[in-house]
């Protein structure tokens, strides 16, 4: 336990034009093998054209408990979608 | 199946959180690592998904066998992608656990030091180059109809990595049918061999659904929980419904001289494993038990060098770093 490999986070770029997104997690040294082992366990099938590594104890989260706090003030605001406003059909698409 | 016999742990938490917490999956919400769950809930989840993962890695001992005996060039390559795939699911099942707050060498030493289980069907051995089709066709095979449930299941990372494992367990079992397939319909003698192989895999196969419903004791729970799908005998009886006609295009037959289509259910009957072998390797007494072990102990060992060597590079490594910044 004490000379456990940290855990790693891992975010892989699908395509060229999209986001990375995290795709799970993985135990290495350092980054270097962090992102080779990432290429073996997480694009094994073309699912990738960049990889992020990350040290899962950089990443700091949101807790659940403060989910009301966080997002309620947003649900009162319907306004900030467009289909809150009647455009006249007459006027055309918008 | 890969996870059998998972005793769900009784949880003594507060009945008013109990009930929220039911509710929320009774809607069909994912529990996520940092949300509240019973104590129960998460200990049987850190031992159900420690034994799949355990099962996977088990699982590579008997087809890595095989990888420098297969008849082809092609098949090895194909053997080799698929044991490294089951070393991927592996991985994607630890990390799964490691949410729930057991680290990886902790669950690794449950299984080299036997608290922890994997699969019985990686206790029976792979004697030649036939079996090797079969465990793709048979024990994949099985391994999706439990696996593809499970998508569904409750916890969020399980859930997931489930998806990551349906996505390339379809591989594995259709290259399994081929393997077996191209000796079905080959020489006498190799028609011959996959028959044999079929012979020895049909009941550990069935036996991967775990106990008969009625003595499996710990469903219940698991299910309200949605860490377990189906019952034991609902998979097994799919499997059977799905395989018999997979084995007559081969012109292979099923062991089971009492396999029967019976038009009133609408499924196949059929003859139960012998419990008894299955309780034996259970309790470690199958023909492979002590070499599955002990190949595992011995690799853990053996490596135990390179991962000190390693972490010791990152820190001398960082400290240089850090001493030029």
């Amino acid at each position: 336990m004490k000379n456990e490999w940290p855990l790693w986070e891992i975010f892989i770029r699908g395509q060229h034009g999209m986001s990375h997104r995290h795709v799970g997690s993985l135990h290495a040294p350092d980054a270097e093998m962090a992102i080779k082992n990432a290429r073996d366990v997480y694009t094994r099938r073309n699912e990738g054209v960049s990889i992020w590594v990350v040290e899962a104890n950089h990443i700091a989260a949101s807790s659940p408990s403060d989910k009301g706090p966080l997002y309620e003030p947003s649900e009162s605001k319907v306004y900030r979608h467009p289909t809150f406003f009647d455009i006249p059909e007459e006027v055309g698409a918008m | 199946m890969y996870a059998q016999m998972i005793k769900s742990e009784a949880t003594q938490d507060d009945p008013e959180k109990l009930a929220a917490f039911q509710a929320r999956i009774d809607a069909g919400e994912k529990i996520e690592p940092k949300d509240w769950m019973p104590e129960g809930y998460r200990k049987t989840l850190i031992r159900q998904i420690g034994q799949h993962a355990h099962s996977e890695i088990v699982g590579q001992l008997p087809e890595g066998n095989w990888i420098t005996r297969a008849p082809t060039l092609e098949r090895k390559a194909i053997l080799l992608a698929k044991v490294q795939d089951e070393a991927g699911h592996g991985l994607y099942l630890y990390c799964a656990a490691e949410t729930l707050g057991v680290s990886r060498d902790e669950i690794t030493e449950m299984l080299l030091d036997g608290r922890m289980k994997y699969s019985s069907i990686f206790n029976y051995p792979t004697l030649n180059w036939a079996d090797i089709g079969a465990v793709g066709w048979l024990v994949d095979g099985a391994a999706i109809m439990n696996q593809v449930p499970l998508q569904r299941t409750s916890f969020g990372p399980y859930s997931r990595a489930m998806i990551r494992i349906c996505k390339e367990e379809s591989f594995h079992q259709r290259q399994g049918y081929d393997a077996i397939r191209k000796m079905a319909e080959g020489t006498p003698e190799q028609k011959k061999m996959a028959q044999d192989a079929l012979n020895r895999l049909w009941y550990p196969s069935l036996m991967m659904f775990g106990p008969s419903d009625k003595d499996s004791v710990h469903s219940a729970q698991s299910m309200a929980w949605k860490i377990k799908m189906n019952t034991n005998d609902e998979l097994r009886q799919k499997f059977v419904d799905q395989t018999v006609p997979q084995a007559e295009y081969l012109g292979l037959t099923i062991p089971d001289p009492d396999l029967k289509w019976n038009e009133e259910r609408g499924h196949y009957d059929y003859t139960d494993p012998d419990w008894s072998e299955f309780f034996e390797v259970i309790k470690g007494n199958g023909p492979c038990n002590v070499d599955r072990l002990a190949a595992r102990n011995k690799a853990w060992d053996d490596g135990a060098w390179v991962r000190d060597g390693l972490l010791a590079h990152a820190k001398k490594k960082a400290a240089r770093q850090h001493a030029a910044e």
